[in-house]
């Protein structure tokens, strides 16, 4: 890896901006299955209309252009540039060195493909050699096995285990903190 | 309904004016201790008048997801500091705590505790809630001693999270469920 190093390019994917004009439509589809919504986040699932998501996306580059501790990338298929998922780090306190990650693929039949753990292992590069943070948290349901398994995987080991924390389905989960310390990447990459 | 929900051993919660708050945590956050046990980020001072927008603001949003809290102590009434529920998942039934005693002179006498135990019969009969989150640093063991004293279990660290005077701490977090909290508090209810 060097200078010439494209940071945001993987083999079947690469990390690109939001598309205004054309995200929304395929996003607010995505928003329209509850387990995808439900496997991303704690808040009560909603669809979202394409105007809906428009708006968020403003959001999120208002965020982005002001706060400097949010970093949001959309995922795209190499060639096309298709749009099959986001992925970002937030919650950055650049005096310790750390922040938050997490991603989505939104499609049902663009997951299981690899297009994930690659956008992780972009975004852990970017992380850890260009943002230069000490330390990474990843935020996950026990009821979503996929996320656990691309996260352990990558090097994230779980640390915190919020007992009882996420009810869905008439039981209760538990919330699940994992987290990757750069020295833990290092090694990892090193191997690889 | 004859337990007074704001009232424990040694304090009582209240609520004042925003300007008396304000003046307070203005003053508070001078004391650089009280704020690094407080809060990871670096601290920073803002003058009372800002701090009292700020509440204000707050209170004129009141979405139902923050409940504040001044404690005061039950001999003098003094304003000793403030406990905050805040984040409140309703659909998961799940909340964070937060509590700060900006005067020193209260530390380590119980009174913390007692705010806590305060709180979390709150949180549990009133708001009816199934859980209390808190986060806590590596570096603050007499907190981390009162919330174990309150009933709270340790639940994981956040491995090195902080950096301060050149070293790296753990972020503790605990949490407290309603029937832990049922069973330990049974007999004084």
């Amino acid at each position: 890896m060097d200078i010439a190093t494209q940071l945001f390019e993987g083999q079947l994917i690469c990390l690109g901006p939001i598309d205004h004009e054309k995200d929304a439509e395929i996003e607010s589809k995505w928003t329209h299955d509850p387990d995808y919504l439900r496997m991303l986040s704690p808040k009560p699932a909603r669809p979202l209309s394409p105007a809906m998501v428009k708006k968020k996306y403003e959001a999120v580059e208002k965020e982005m252009d002001e706060s400097h501790n949010t970093f949001y990338f959309t995922i795209r298929m190499r060639g096309d540039d298709r749009l099959v998922g986001f992925i970002k780090i937030y919650w950055v306190e650049w005096t310790h060195g750390n922040g938050f990650v997490e991603l989505g693929i939104g499609d049902p039949n663009d997951r299981g493909h690899g297009y994930g753990s690659e956008a992780l292992r972009l975004i852990l590069r970017y992380s850890f050699a260009e943002l230069n943070l000490f330390r990474l948290s990843a935020m996950v349901p026990e009821y979503n096995p996929a996320a656990l398994h691309l996260f352990t995987k990558a090097g994230f080991v779980e640390e915190v285990r919020r007992r009882q924390a996420l009810q869905r389905d008439g039981r209760y989960w538990d919330a699940i903190h994992l987290g990757l310390l750069r020295e833990e990447w290092e090694e990892k990459v090193k191997g690889e | 309904m004859n337990v007074n929900l704001f009232q424990g051993e040694q304090v009582r919660l209240g609520m004042l004016n925003p300007e008396i708050l304000a003046k307070a945590f203005s003053r508070w956050d001078r004391d650089s201790e009280y704020v690094r046990l407080l809060d990871g980020g670096a601290g920073r001072m803002f003058s009372a008048k800002i701090i009292q927008s700020w509440i204000e603001k707050d209170l004129e949003k009141d979405l139902g997801l923050d409940f504040f809290f001044g404690i005061h102590a039950q001999e003098n009434d003094h304003l000793l500091g403030f406990i905050s529920l805040f984040g409140v998942d309703w659909n998961h039934g799940n909340t964070w705590v937060g509590i700060g005693l900006g005067e020193r002179e209260y530390w380590g006498k119980g009174y913390g505790t007692d705010a806590m135990k305060v709180i979390l019969r709150y949180a549990f009969t009133e708001l009816n809630l199934h859980r209390v989150t808190l986060g806590v640093f590596e570096y603050n063991p007499r907190a981390i001693r009162s919330y174990e004293k309150a009933g709270f279990v340790h639940e994981g660290r956040v491995r090195q999270e902080l950096l301060k005077d050149g070293q790296r701490w753990d972020v503790l977090e605990m949490g407290i469920l309603r029937e832990e909290w049922e069973k330990r508090y049974a007999s004084l209810n």
